[in-house]
């Protein structure tokens, strides 16, 4: 595939085969086994369990929990003046709060950004090594990546471990040639184009909020004030969103970081008489 | 003492009586206890951890401490299982000094972050099973602590608190360093001096009411002199 051989595609599928090819000890017997996956990216699997069940069971032992940084509400919407992205800042691990304070969204260029939500270490490994390959891009083709093809990109390395339990939802939000661009990859190897997404486990309280108060003619005034007021809602009702949002505009002339305001305060400002 | 599971409806004692099968699997994990801390202040950093080694209800060690030295300006705190973090800073170390022989010079403590987090996910599918928390100095000289979940995601912190103790030692350095749920306070900067004070209060408290936490204190404080160590003896019960 000529797409996975400029972006060194190969190594990936390479992967795929020997982790299903039944003969796990030709992971270690390899003679650059010592090179601990500086030359190329290596995953280690349990052997006979399935992946995505084995950390569930191993949870099930006295004493041994291994919980993992999860728990989102992010939102996208585009309109006329560009897109607008807002993100809490809340990781929960189980019951536990690790942190109020995450960065949800990273800046692969100033004209391309990814949002994370899902299992944290996977949105952040996955977008790292997306962000990886459209500098690679950039490099080899003297342009800028799309947004279309940047998100395909990451959508190809969801399938290729698809079933493995991987947790990611993640919205690719640009501005290229077409002008702005907004795709929702997850995964599954979901890729979708719209207007308007959000993803985690707020999402339907953000979908209500942003739907009821979104104008295509809006000025940007109000689109921030849209975006704050989507996450400031769903971080109220539900548990495992929180923390303060995080905010930015991509522009033509690149992306902008609007804002970070903690939530708390917006809510008391949304509902005043409520209190 | 008897339990009131022993006794049937009648009052009498129950016979024995076979339960059905019942399937035991091997975990390759273990949970061997232990708390690590680590904090960040001006031209400072300071990376704590008890010294217990628990399996269960026996304790292994009571001298084993969790922080490992990186380089001369990072160093590592971590608990969980043991055995991982054994294997973890073998491969650390090993990667560091591959480092230092083909760029010829040291990594800083960004950069083994970084690089922590991917050994970590390249055992996305079968996890280290390891609570990490790195302290250091950065490239400026400022004290800088990264935390971890098992499977690599990582951010930068001022303050982190990892392991048994961490739910009731991260809310006490939040209100102390954090300052937060405090109104109208002065935000003064932490000196080394009050920080290492306040470590070993916080560690006291945790051994008072964690099992797995107790009987030594091993503090590493990172400057731009170098890392000091100091051992300080917590409760052996």
């Amino acid at each position: 595939m000529a797409l996975a051989a400029v972006c060194g595609g190969q190594s990936s599928s390479e992967h795929f085969g020997q982790l299903f090819s039944g003969k796990q000890a030709r992971l270690f017997d390899r003679p650059n086994h010592f090179s601990f996956g500086t030359k190329i990216q290596e995953f280690a699997v349990p052997v006979g369990n399935e992946p995505s069940g084995f950390l569930r069971s191993c949870n099930r032992e006295e004493g041994v929990r291994i919980d993992l940084n999860h728990g989102t509400t992010t939102l996208a919407f585009k309109f006329r003046h560009g897109v607008i992205v807002a993100v809490d800042s809340r990781a929960s691990a189980g019951n536990y709060l690790a942190s109020n304070d995450v960065n949800k969204v990273i800046e692969i260029n100033p004209y391309l950004l990814g949002t994370m939500s899902g299992s944290a270490a996977d949105c952040q490994y996955w977008e790292r090594l997306l962000a990886k390959e459209c500098r690679l891009y950039r490099l080899r083709n003297n342009h800028r990546i799309s947004v279309a093809a940047a998100s395909k990109l990451l959508c190809n390395m969801m399938l290729g471990y698809r079933g493995m339990g991987l947790s990611v939802g993640s919205m690719i939000c640009g501005w290229d040639k077409e002008g702005p661009g907004l795709y929702y990859v997850d995964d599954n190897g979901t890729r979708l184009s719209g207007r308007m997404f959000s993803t985690g486990c707020g999402n339907s309280y953000a979908y209500g909020v942003v739907d009821s108060g979104y104008k295509e003619d809006m000025t940007v005034e109000e689109a921030y004030e849209l975006g704050c007021r989507g996450i400031a809602h769903a971080t109220h009702r539900d548990a495992y969103s929180g923390g303060s949002v995080n905010m930015y505009h991509m522009r033509e002339d690149g992306l902008i970081k609007v804002c970070k305001e903690d939530v708390s305060e917006l809510i008391h400002r949304y509902r005043e008489g409520m209190f | 003492m008897l339990s009131a599971q022993n006794f049937g409806e009648s009052g009498k004692m129950k016979e024995y009586h076979y339960a059905g099968p019942t399937e035991h699997r091997f975990s390759p994990y273990a949970f061997n206890g232990g708390t690590v801390l680590a904090v960040a202040g001006e031209d400072f950093a300071i990376v704590a951890s008890d010294t217990r080694l628990s399996e269960g209800y026996s304790i292994h060690s009571r001298d084993s401490p969790k922080c490992y030295k990186l380089t001369d300006t990072t160093v590592l705190g971590c608990s969980g299982f043991h055995g991982d973090c054994l294997t973890l800073t073998k491969i650390i170390d090993a990667r560091l000094k591959m480092y230092k022989h083909s760029n010829n010079k040291t990594m800083t403590s960004g950069a083994i972050a970084a690089m922590l987090s991917t050994i970590l996910y390249s055992r996305r599918f079968f996890p280290y099973y390891v609570y990490n928390i790195i302290g250091g100095l950065d490239e400026q000289g400022k004290g800088a602590v990264y935390s971890f979940d098992p499977v690599g995601s990582y951010q930068r912190d001022t303050y982190k608190a990892g392991g048994s103790a961490s739910a009731m030692l991260q809310p006490l350095l939040d209100n102390q360093i954090g300052f937060k749920n405090m109104e109208g306070v002065e935000h003064v900067p932490l000196t080394k001096d009050k920080a290492v004070q306040l470590v070993k209060d916080v560690f006291v408290s945790a051994a008072e009411r964690d099992v797995y936490t107790g009987d030594a204190l091993r503090i590493c404080i990172v400057t731009k002199e170098g890392i000091e160590e100091q051992n300080i003896p917590l409760r052996k019960d």
